[in-house]
């Protein structure tokens, strides 16, 4: 029986709440991204500063002319019907608001370039970063937070952009400049405004702990609502099979809900500390209201200083809430950095070659030598847990060697679970070994680059994804600079053309997301031309036809006679007939090849594969 | 024509923005909230202008007259109003907070409900970053603006108003050409709205179009990997960057625009208004004073009319947002019980199909055409047919994924359209031929539609689908799998899939090529325990092989988009060449390597095969 909470399972990297310890060190790098991100436009910021000051100006000299006007052109006009001076302010407003109009548009618009173009450098970095993480990381991240990542976290950043920083700037200059004109204009009564910011401060500190926690958890919880919605929504087949939509929707509804609190503990806080601010103010504000009354009565200050300051008293304060507000996004946004930061700064337990060996052309020596491999990553808590008595470190190869030879073709059978695949995974380089060493022509395979790799080493999964796009697109993934005819080429060798032609728009046919529109065989068959094109030197293929009907099996498999003529090739199938075109066969069980040999030779004998042969053939039937 | 400006700003009047109205049922059960923070922004605002008076009775009051004792009670005053604000402010943001995020949370479940009912054709034609995006951006744009934009578009119009009313009463000539200055912003806010729509409405389609890319570029990463194609990937997950940075810099442009025209106008205003007030002081139409109070009033006003550019922009947004949001919500699930539908008493479970044909949605000729099967209770049917014959798509129809486009299916002789949709698929199980796992845990995946599954009856499926091995998972039951299953070998998701379908013994089992993955050994010790459940239900499996073959009594051979023949495998591998070929590992009369080593891993059928069939039966 299963409880509403536990339906997620067990994995290992689920942590708890961060401590204030790595709160801080969070926080650290997330300034430190945000840094990175505003660096290349230092120069243009200090542009733009300099823009919104002028343009405050012209914003301010509204009022100032209009008090000039009132108190000059006025009696001018009234006392000597002259309108010169009128006509000259109301041209001076007009000059300054035309300023104050083309300026704002002229900050506007380069801040939302510059918040673009951060934008942009933030999507390609974390984008190319998640591309470059091993199958390791993937297996337990899911896209679901992936998209999250990029979509909402980055979407949190953008608010701050979009709405923060012209109000910072703009709040931050009036609120220095008219400080400075209360200093000047009353030093008292100035440094009782100045009152205010200890307490601001104190309110601050207060709000930065506490939204630091409660936006991360925002960060989560939406993450989670994605993930739900992705993943359910990408098997809706299974889910409306099998009647789970009570169930999701029940799931859906708690992380929703979830969400819902994480926010509504945000906002809760921004709601105390907002106010919180305004409320400062009016204190200050009703403060200096009396003490200047006092004052002015005990004939210190002028009553129009008086009269003066308590106007731009509000206006210092006024600028606050926008601070506050500004604050409150920032805080958002390195909540959403933080996790960003968090998987920019994942490393790869695949880690590209320092100084990489160039290899123009390989020639498929394959070679697997005291291989020891296991998925889990060994840590002290796995250790810990396997004293507890929990395998959560189960080793799939314990110790391989393997040679394969150029241009041998080797078929690879064994039980399901056996670990055929892995070793696969492990010549294509999807995971490094723990111990040991596999080559390609005697080069370690850490130490070539990424490309060569590829270059010589192709694999046709299990798993037959096609990408949403074009037939043709499809296959020409396996080498993109391919032509039309090449790519027909190919799909004609695999025998994949006949179907292919019958589709409405034939290579032009859209697939839909994840191969949808095509039949299991089909796909199948695409992804075994897409590999194909790739031309590689050495090329595995992961019961790449265990999807096929007898006859499209048998067309690939006579393809497959003359284009593994020529090169290194690991074929993985539970049904016999590929080994019809090995030159040898491995046996796996368990983790260790336990035959090894000439398929005759092996069919000669008494051993494993001698009698999976036999079953096999009894099951031909 | 006071409300010139009122009007002008209230989008409601435009056909665009008809989407947002339709959002009020999921307002309406926060409706007292959202007046309680209408109410808290109003009143703050009243509360603000209420403080300047204060001060001025201050300066007037005790100052003038030096009475120290008749500042206290103006100065608890000025205290009280003070806090008052702050709490109206705190009011405000509270309630917004309780009904906005209440209400984007109903929206997305409401959206996400919907989702899960509409039929797999939807899905089939809707990227998922597209319906993503809609659940998530879209509805929080709305929570925006319930929150906040609707709220002080209301608030600043209102207050426009009310100071515009004031201001005419001061000095009808400037208050008039106040409002008449208005028209000019009216007439600019209509361009932008046209123009701002189409953008944004452009961004939220690309945003749903990268969260697609994303979502793709990982689920598809092995053959990423695989081949090395992270650059090919990164280069169109950049275009589709590129671009959406680009419609966002469209957008930031207009609102660039509308801002600087909205911060212009008022100034422009304040120009006229000196000038024009300055000639009518010197005509002695008014007095200095009178000007004085005319010219503070009016710059009261000018932050409402400022912010309306901003608020407009946010509300046609929420608009888009909307728009985008009941392009789902309108699209109605097909697969839906019929009015009227009662459960029925589903005996042994006779499936019948008469006459189906289906094509579909988008394709020109159907896939299947005059399908006619009838499965006894506890036979087993394989169905045969080459690749991409149609037969997933057949076996779809039977839990209505699709519904059949001509003909029928009945189970005990009951259409099943008239059943309850969830009866029907409560009966009929179906192993995919792709495993479908979810990152929960194994048990979850295994119970997927069931959760109120007993332990013994989790044991049998696993005992029959020979997927024992999730108790060596390092939590056993409660390991999460990764995203797919992509955490276990090939085999095992499928093994794993197998257990989910025979889970708590449906009437009718449907397997889609069940055994591919599994090597020979664990295939037949599957089909062994497979075959005991089997006599108990009605089945279809879908076979490429003659081992799952022998799973069935009787074979259809799925041709041309029909049902050619039927019989037991023996006797149409002997009569049906078509059969043969699809079936028979004898290559295609290539006898001429038969005898050899090589060829002698062909077995020859005949015999053996009757032979085996006799040992199964
Ligand atoms: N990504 C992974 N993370 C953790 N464990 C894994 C992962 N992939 C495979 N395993 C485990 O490693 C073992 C070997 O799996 P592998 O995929 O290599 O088997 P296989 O021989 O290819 O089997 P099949 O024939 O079913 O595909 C299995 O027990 C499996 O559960
Ligand atoms: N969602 C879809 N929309 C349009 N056409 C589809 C869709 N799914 C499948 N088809 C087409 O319908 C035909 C039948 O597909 P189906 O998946 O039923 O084949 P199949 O018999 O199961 O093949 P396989 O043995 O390869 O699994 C194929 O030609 C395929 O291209
Ligand atoms: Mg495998
Ligand atoms: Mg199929």
């Amino acid at each position: 029986m299963t409880t509403q909470g536990d339906w997620r399972g067990i994995a290992t990297e689920d942590v708890d709440d961060v401590s204030s310890q790595a709160g801080i060190f969070l926080r650290a790098r997330s300034r430190r991204l945000l840094g990175e991100l505003i660096s290349p436009h230092r120069r243009q910021v200090r542009w733009l500063l300099l823009v919104i000051i002028v343009q405050n100006l012209a914003w301010l000299a509204g009022p100032w002319l209009v008090g000039l006007g009132i108190d000059n052109a006025l009696p001018a006009l009234m006392d000597d019907a002259s309108v010169g001076p009128l006509i000259w302010i109301g041209s001076a407003m007009l000059v300054a608001a035309g300023l104050d109009a083309i300026l704002r548009y002229a900050f506007l618009r380069r801040t939302g370039q510059i918040g673009q173009e951060m934008l942009l450098t933030l999507r390609r970095k974390v984008f190319s970063h998640v591309q470059r993480l091993p199958l390791a990381f993937h297996e337990h991240y899911t896209s679901g937070r992936v998209i999250s990542r990029l979509t909402s976290d980055v979407d949190a950043l953008n608010e701050l952009l979009d709405e923060g920083l012209d109000g910072l700037l703009t709040a931050l200059f009036s609120i220095m400049t008219i400080g400075i004109v209360l200093i000047v204009l009353d030093p008292p009564l100035g440094l009782v405004t100045m009152l205010a910011f200890p307490l601001l401060i104190l309110l601050g500190r207060w709000f930065q702990t506490n939204s630091a926690r409660a936006y991360r958890r925002t960060r989560e919880t939406v993450a989670m609502v994605i993930v739900q919605f992705v993943e359910s929504l990408g098997g809706i087949r299974a889910v409306q099979a099998f009647r789970r939509e009570p169930r999701d929707t029940e799931i859906f509804r708690t992380l929703n809900e979830d969400n819902r609190k994480a926010q509504d503990r945000a906002f809760w806080l921004m709601s105390i500390f907002v106010p919180g601010v305004q409320l400062i103010g009016n204190l200050v504000t009703v403060g200096v209201l009396m003490y200047g009354a006092i004052r002015v009565m005990d004939g210190d200050m002028k009553l129009g200083v008086l009269a003066a300051f308590l106007l731009y008293v509000r206006r210092f304060f006024d600028p606050m809430s926008d601070v506050a507000m500004f604050y409150n996004s920032y805080q958002s946004a390195v909540a959403a950095l933080e996790k960003l930061s968090g998987v920019l700064e994942e490393e790869s337990s695949v880690p590209p070659a320092r100084n990489p060996q160039p290899m123009r052309q390989a020639h498929g020596d394959v070679r697997f030598e005291g291989v020891e491999f296991g998925y889990a990553e060994r840590t002290d808590a796995s250790r810990e847990r396997t004293l507890a008595g929990v395998n959560s470190d189960p080793i799939v190869l314990p110790d391989l060697d393997l040679h394969i030879p150029p241009g041998q073709t080797v078929a690879l059978v064994g039980a399901t679970g056996a670990g055929k695949s892995t070793l696969a995974r492990l010549a294509g380089r999807f995971y490094d070994p723990r111990a040991g060493i596999v080559s390609l022509d005697g080069v370690d395979l850490r130490r070539l680059s990424d490309e060569d790799l590829r270059r010589a080493v192709v694999m046709v999964t299990q798993e037959s994804f096609l990408f949403s796009g074009s037939v043709a697109d499809n296959i020409g993934f396996g080498r993109p600079e391919a032509s039309r005819s090449e790519i027909e080429h190919a799909a004609r060798v695999i025998g994949a053309d006949e179907f292919i032609q019958k589709l409405p728009e034939g290579y032009d046919t859209d697939v839909r997301k994840r191969g949808g529109r095509l039949s299991a065989g089909q796909r199948q068959l695409v992804s075994f031309a897409r590999a194909f094109l790739a031309d590689p030197a050495v090329l595995i293929l992961d019961e790449a036809t265990s999807s096929l009907d007898i006859p499209s099996e048998r067309l690939v498999q006579r393809a497959l006679r003359t284009i593994l003529a020529d090169r290194t090739a690991i074929i993985i199938a539970h049904r016999l007939s590929t080994v019809e075109i090995a030159d040898r066969v491995l046996v796996m069980e368990s983790g260790r090849l336990i035959e090894d040999g000439s398929p005759y030779d092996l069919l000669a004998g008494s051993g494993r594969f001698a009698d999976l042969h036999t079953a096999w053939r009894d099951s031909l039937a | 024509m006071a409300n010139d400006l009122g009007v002008s700003t209230t989008p409601a009047a435009t056909p665009r923005l008809g989407s947002l109205k339709r959002l009020w049922p999921y307002i309406r059960p926060y409706r007292g909230l959202v007046l309680l923070t209408l109410f808290g922004a109003l009143g703050a605002t009243l509360v603000q202008i209420a403080i300047p008076l204060i001060t001025q009775d201050v300066i007037d009051g005790p100052i003038a007259d030096r009475d120290k004792s008749g500042l206290i009670p103006l100065g608890l005053l000025a205290l009280a109003f003070g806090v008052a604000e702050a709490l109206l402010f705190f009011l405000r943001r509270w309630a917004m907070t309780k009904s906005s995020l209440a209400m984007e949370r109903d929206l997305r479940d409401h959206i996400y409900g919907h989702l899960l009912g509409l039929p797999v054709a939807f899905h089939d034609r809707w990227s998922s970053g597209q319906l993503l995006s809609r659940a998530t951006s879209d509805v929080s744009s709305i929570r925006r603006f319930v929150g906040f934009s609707a709220i002080f578009l209301v608030v600043n119009i209102v207050s426009c108003i009310v100071i515009m009313v004031l201001l005419i009463g001061i000095y009808w000539p400037l208050g008039i050409f106040i409002a008449v200055s208005a028209i000019p912003l009216v007439v600019t806010g209509m361009r932008f709205e046209r123009r701002y729509n189409l953008v944004s409405r452009q961004v939220q389609d690309q945003q749903g179009e990268i969260a697609t890319d994303v979502e793709e570029s990982v689920l598809g990463i092995r053959i990423i990997k695989a081949l090395g194609r992270r650059g090919l990937v990164f280069g169109r997950f950049d275009s589709r960057a590129v671009q959406l940075q680009r419609l966002e810099l469209g957008k930031v442009k207009l609102l660039a625009f509308i801002w600087a025209i909205f911060e212009l106008q008022p100034q422009l205003v304040l120009a006229g208004v000196l000038v024009g007030g300055a000639f009518a002081v010197a005509g002695g139409a008014m007095t200095i004073g009178t000007l004085v109070s005319f010219i503070a009033l009016f710059t009261v006003m000018v932050w409402p009319i400022l912010s309306i550019g901003w608020l407009l922009a946010s509300t046609l947004e929420a608009g888009t947002a909307a728009d985008r949001i009941f392009e789902l919500l309108d699209a109605q699930p097909t697969i839906v019980d019929t009015p009227g539908v009662r459960e029925r008493r589903i005996g042994a479970g006779r499936l019948r199909l008469e006459a189906v044909g289906f094509g579909y949605p988008d394709a020109a000729t159907p896939v299947l055409h005059d399908v006619d099967l009838e499965i006894a209770p506890g036979e087993t049917i394989a169905l045969v047919g080459a690749t991409g014959s149609g037969k997933t798509t057949l076996t779809a129809l039977i839990p209505r994924l699709y519904d059949v486009t001509a003909g029928r299916i009945t189970i005990d002789g009951v259409d099943i359209r008239d059943l309850p949709v969830s009866q029907l698929r409560s009966q009929v199980a179906t192993a995919f031929e792709d495993a479908t796992l979810f990152s929960m845990s194994a048990r979850e995946n295994l119970t997927l539609g069931r959760p109120d599954a007993t332990d013994d009856e989790v044991a049998e499926a696993i005992e029959v689908a020979q997927a024992s091995f999730v108790h060596d998972l390092p939590w056993g039951l409660d390991t999460r799998l990764g995203e797919q299953g992509m955490s276990l070998s090939g085999g095992q998701r499928q093994r794993l899939a197998l257990a989910r379908a025979v889970l708590g013994r449906p009437t009718v089992l449907v397997l889609d090529d069940p055994l591919s993955a599994l090597d020979v050994h664990t295939e037949s010790l599957v089909e062994e325990a497979l075959s005991r459940v089997l006599v108990r239900t009605t089945a279809l499996v879908v076979a490429h092989r003659p081992s799952t073959v022998l799973l069935a009594d009787r074979v259809a051979l799925l041709e041309g988009g029909t049902i050619t023949h039927i019989g037991r495998h023996s006797d149409l591998l002997a009569t049906v060449p078509a059969y043969r070929s699809i079936l028979s590992a004898e290559s295609d009369g290539d006898g001429a390597s038969q005898g050899r080593p090589r060829g002698d891993r062909e077995p020859s059928s005949g015999g053996r095969q009757m032979q085996v069939e006799g040992v199964r039966r």
